[in-house]
This record gives C-alpha cells, structure tokens and sequence, in this order.
C-alpha cells in the first residue's frame, strides 16, 4: 500500500493520562503533518512532558490512541518505536566518544562496522561538526552537545523526533542562535519535530504550530501569529507575549466591538472576537503592550479609540525591548507599554507625562475567571 | 605568614605521618627483616632466604597460598554477581522511602559483630543445625547432615560478610548515572542486555574495581570465617601464618608468609585495574 502524503507522521486521540486521581493529560487530541516543526508550549507541571514520554513509550497512557504514520504504536516498546527523543539534559553517554554514541542506535539495528562509520561521518558533516569523531562528550560545548544529541537521534532516520526542553541549560546568546540552529536543521532533515517549552520565544520562533497546554488540556492550537494575535482563550492571552489585563462588566455590545467599564470606572473599547460576550458579562480585557501607541501629545494618539494620559514611573530600559509602566490620570492600575526606540522617545524618564492609544480590535475580551492567575505571563520573553 | 602555614600543614600532616611509619612502615620493614634471616643457631642468625625457600618446597604451604588466592577471586566474583543486581535495584528501581529501607537492611548485619555472625552461620549450617533438621523433616535426608567445615561454608561467610563493601560503592556510582541516559539508550533502540553492557556497567566500573578491591583484600586477610567455617579441612592462608607465630613459635617463617601474602594481595590488584583499564586514583578518588 503505498503511503498516504496526506496521513499524519504523529497522531493523538483522546490521549489521557490518570496518576491516581489526577489527570495530568486530559483527553488531547492532535495530529501534527509530516515534515512540520510542531511546539507544545505550556507552564511546568501541564503536562507536556507527559505527553512526550506516552509518545516515546516511557509512559502507558490510561486511554486514547497514538499513531505514528497511521500505525498504532502503543504496544511497540520505546526500543522499537520510530521515534527519538532528545532529553532535556541530552542523556548523550558519557562513557563513549562522540562517534560511539552516534553510532549506538546503528549498533542496535546490527548495522555494520564500515556503515556505521560512513552514516557518522555523513551526520557529523550535517551538523557541521566534521572530524570530531574521537572526541569526548565532555570535550565538547553546550551548543555542540546539543547539536551531538540530534545528531545521534537524526542518524536512525526516525518518523518523529521529540525534544524535551533541550534548549533549557543553555545561555541566553547561545540560545538565541540554536533557535535559528534547530529550524535550520529540521529543514535540512526533513523529519517532523514535536518540541516541548515552557518559553514561549522558543516556540513561537521555531514552530510550524503550536499548541498551548494548560491543567493537561489544550487550549489552541494554531500558528505562532494565531497565538499572538488571535488568542482564543484567556490563558493563551496570558500566556504567549505580554499583556496589560483589566477586570469589569461588559456595558454594550456592538457587532464585534464592545465597551467595557473597569473597576476602576475607566470605559474602554474592546473586541470579543467571536466569544459571545453580552451586556452585563463580567469580562476582562488584555492588550498588549506592543499594541499601545505612545505620543508626546493627544494628536499622537487621536486616531484610537482608547485614548488615556498618564505620567512615567518606572522605565525599564531594556534595549529594543525597553518598556514604562505608566500610571493613569484617571487612576487604576499601572499599564505596561512598550516604548519605541526609534529616538522619539530616547528622553524619556519617570514623571515625564505621556499620551497612549490603541485600537478596540487590539483589546481581546474573555469572560472572566478564565485566565492566568497574573496579568503578565509568567514567562516573559 | 608563610612560616605559620607552613608549621600548620607539617602538625597537619603529623598524625597521618605517624600512622603510616609507626603501624605500617616500620612493621613492615622489621618483618621483612626478620623473614630474611635464618636461625642457626640459640639465638645466632644468619640472613638468608632459607624462609621463603621453604614456602616453596613444602607444597602444603603453596597450595594453601594459591587455595587463598583463588578462593578469594572466587568469593570476589560471586560477591559482586549477587551484590549488582542488588545495588541497580535500590539505586535504580527503589525509590525514595523504599530505597532507604533496603540500603539499611543491608547495613544492619554489620551492627552485630563478626564473630556473632559468623555463629549464626554456624548455628544454621552444623550437623545439629537448623537446615540439617529442615533437611531431615522434609524427608530429604535420613540422618543429620554436615554443611559446616566445607569449601562452601567458607564462601558463603566471605560472601556474606563482604556482602555491604560491593553494595556501598555499587549504589553510589549507579547513583550517579543519570536516569535518562538509561532511557535514552532504551529510545535509541537498547534492549535491557545492551543498556546494561554498554551504558550501566561502564558506568559503573569504578564502583565495581574499588568494591571487588576491598571485597578480595578482606577476603584474603580474613582470619575468622575461614577458621570458624572451614576447621581443619579447609586451610586458609592466614590460619598458617598465624600457626607459626603464634603455635611454632617460628616468626621467621610466619614474617616470610605475611610478605607474600602482601606481595601476592599487591599484584592481584595490579592486575585487576590493568585488566579494566582503570587507575588506583580513578577508582578510590
């Protein structure tokens, strides 16, 4: 039967995981395309982990179905599933040189010696690491190391390759490169990637999609633009990208915009974006702080909807990704804006008074009691 | 200053150094001084190697000598085919609580002294004893059986009593491994047999040198058990040397004996690190 191009490489259904009373993966279904760079991104402890040891086969689920090109694969053991894993620390052994432990999944399958030697080299070439052969793991740096243990899945040719983490002990400059190193490499071999994080750039730098966990559920799954722009629920809101989050009833309803008044009595504009909000709802209301416009004076801003005023109190400066905080003049809680660095603004320091605007289609409405426990996500950039 | 650490390190160093010269090296060199001379005469001497020239001509004493050798390789061996699976489990498989109750239990026989220990064997294994009345119960034997005196009741007391000096630095180093190294070779295509040559043992193996190290020094100098045991038909090296200093009154040849046993417990160890490629500092640091 010759394969289908439009069958799944992985495919989850109903996937749950019970450990006594607690359900750590609660009925997730997904399927990720061949050849895509699929991320799960979600806090500790939602469960992502869980889902990646179920599809290595280190965990039996409690129900559901996991399929790999169309193959049930739940009574194939870890050993003999056509999926590899990259570990968060690696696991590269460090009782072999570099080519011993490449070689290791060869030597398994009962290849032969002048294969082995030949695939090794070939996958050192790939990754850019010619003639390290003899080396030892510790010889080698964090990026290399990295680079080593996909290297080491990658040379058995697996359907799916499943990373943990793997980015999580690096340092931050070396982290940024691999991102571009990892999307580099997963279009150089052509395999599909199911990648778990806790750090939302990771994901949404690397992946095809992306699939928001949270309590052992996903709450979307879709693009990294998706997520962004177009959060279906509050925790994703919360979660992917930063956000500034009001509390209060919804006051009117108009097609797909809405007026909201906060508890601190401040109207403003928002969108529902299709949730169904209706007058009375207790809503929320998150805007980015990319999504606020910042001017000198009130014509900067007269071309939005939500317009306010208020003074500086805290800057924090941090390059291109430099931020205030600014205290309304109607009072209510800080608001958190970012601040272009384009020199208009180069002055600015705390006191200074600053007009801000942003569109109503840029404020994402949900009803409330849905979201993250804080308004910020809890792990920014 | 520098005088100051300096009169530090050497008051530092004082007891280790008189340690080592007063119960070590000075002994040594006087034993050695006393297997190479010859009685001659009432209190006349001679240096010779008349001593050890009869270690080689007495074929009792050289079996004896190899008996010990080979009987503690022996016990080495089996100590550590029982100890390993027995330290992956409580390192490995064992968590938390359960873990500390089995590394206890293997602790506790170690509360009581070896002597008490060694009665116990002999309680269960004596012609009046607990197996051989078991034996006679079951309907397996007619008459009391002797498990006592034999090859294997000395191994079983050696075994028994190196037991928790192979499972100490076993677990210790298994600890060590990572978990995930152990399931990232399951992912990449192991089955339990390869992980555990390829991964778990060269993992290991500093563990495995010191353990059997220590397990076969014991073994070869240990007095107790093989007299207890053993008796009279299962000679022990060290039962020799311990006749002739003590029952013959002959410290020449006794101090000869206690030379090669050195000589011999020395070269065994050499070999066995040259043999897994490991170093002396390797494996104790």
């Amino acid at each position: 039967m010759p394969p289908d191009p439009d069958c799944p490489d992985l495919e989850c259904r109903a996937l749950t995981k019970r450990f006594d009373d607690f359900a750590a993966v609660d009925d997730v279904s997904f399927a990720v395309p061949a050849g895509s760079f699929f991320s799960i991104l979600g806090p500790s402890g939602c469960g992502k982990t869980t889902i990646m040891r179920m599809i290595a086969g280190f965990l039996e689920p409690t129900s559901g179905e996991i399929l790999i090109k169309g193959k049930p694969v739940l009574d194939v053991p870890p050993n003999k599933r056509p999926v590899n894993m990259v570990f968060q620390h690696l696991a590269l052994f460090p009782m072999m040189n570099i080519e011993d432990n490449i070689g290791y999944g060869l030597r398994r399958k009962g290849m032969g010696r002048a294969e082995i030697a030949r695939k090794v080299d070939a996958v050192l070439d790939r990754i850019g690491l010619p003639g390290i052969n003899t080396r030892k793991v510790e010889e080698l740096s964090g990026g290399q190391k990295q680079r080593v243990a996909i290297a080491r899945c990658m040379v058995l040719e697996p359907d799916v390759l499943l990373l943990d983490e793997p980015l999580g002990a690096l340092d931050l400059k070396l982290r940024e490169r691999m991102k571009v190193e990892l999307k580099a490499l997963q279009a150089a071999f052509d395999t599909t990637f199911v990648y778990i994080t806790h750090d939302q750039s990771e994901a949404l730098v690397m992946s095809d999609q992306i699939a928001v966990m949270n309590a052992g559920v996903f709450e979307q799954v879709g693009t990294a633009q998706e997520l962004y722009y177009r959060p279906e629920t509050a925790f994703v809101a919360g979660f992917v990208g930063d956000t500034n989050r009001w509390a209060g009833r919804v006051e009117r309803v108009e097609g797909d915009a809405l007026e909201l008044r906060t508890e601190n009595g401040i109207l403003m504009r928002g969108a529902p974006h299709g949730r169904g909000l209706r007058a009375g709802d207790r809503a929320e209301i998150y805007v980015r702080p990319e999504a606020i416009r910042v001017a000198h004076d009130a014509a900067g801003v007269e071309a939005f909807d939500n317009r306010m005023q208020g003074s500086v109190t805290t800057l924090l400066f941090n390059g291109a990704a430099s931020r205030v905080l600014l205290q309304p003049a109607t009072g209510g809680e800080e608001i958190e804006v970012a601040l272009p660095q384009s020199g208009e603004f180069a002055d600015t320091q705390k006191g200074d008074a600053l007009h801000i605007g942003w569109a109503g289609a840029q404020g994402n409405c949900f009803a409330a009691g849905t979201g993250p426990a804080s308004a910020s996500a809890p792990e920014a950039g | 200053m520098r005088a100051s650490t300096k009169l530090g390190f050497i008051l530092l160093l004082t007891p280790l150094l008189l340690w080592l010269s007063l119960l070590i090296i000075i002994p040594h060199i006087d034993m050695f001084l006393v297997s190479i001379r010859e009685r001659v005469g009432v209190r006349e001497y001679e240096t010779s190697a008349a001593n050890y020239l009869t270690f080689f001509q007495e074929p009792l004493y050289l079996r004896t000598f190899l008996r010990t050798a080979v009987m503690s390789v022996l016990a080495t061996l089996i100590t550590l085919i029982i100890a390993f699976p027995v330290s992956y489990y409580i390192a490995k498989i064992a968590k938390g609580r359960l873990q500390a109750v089995l590394f206890v239990l293997c602790l506790i026989p170690f509360y009581v002294s070896e002597l008490v220990r060694t009665f116990g064997w002999m309680i269960l294994l004596r012609e009046t004893g607990l197996f051989s009345n078991l034996l006679q119960w079951a309907g397996l034997a007619d008459r009391p059986v002797e498990m006592l005196y034999n090859d294997a009741a000395i191994m079983i007391g050696l075994v028994y009593t190196s037991m928790l000096f192979m499972v100490v630095p076993l677990v210790t180093t298994m600890e060590s491994l990572d978990d995930a190294v152990i399931e990232a070779g399951y992912d990449l295509g192991g089955n339990g047999l390869s992980v555990m040559r390829e991964i778990v043992i060269p993992h290991a193996t500093p563990g495995i040198v010191s353990g059997s190290i220590v397990v076969f020094m014991l073994s070869l100098g240990n007095y107790l058990t093989p007299t207890m045991l053993g008796g009279k038909d299962s000679l022990w090296f060290t039962e020799l040397i311990y006749s002739q200093f003590i029952v013959r009154f002959n410290w020449e040849l006794g101090a000869a004996f206690g030379f090669l046993l050195l000589l011999l417990s020395s070269l065994i160890v050499w070999g066995m690190l040259r043999l897994t490629g490991q170093t002396l500092k390797e494996t104790m640091g």
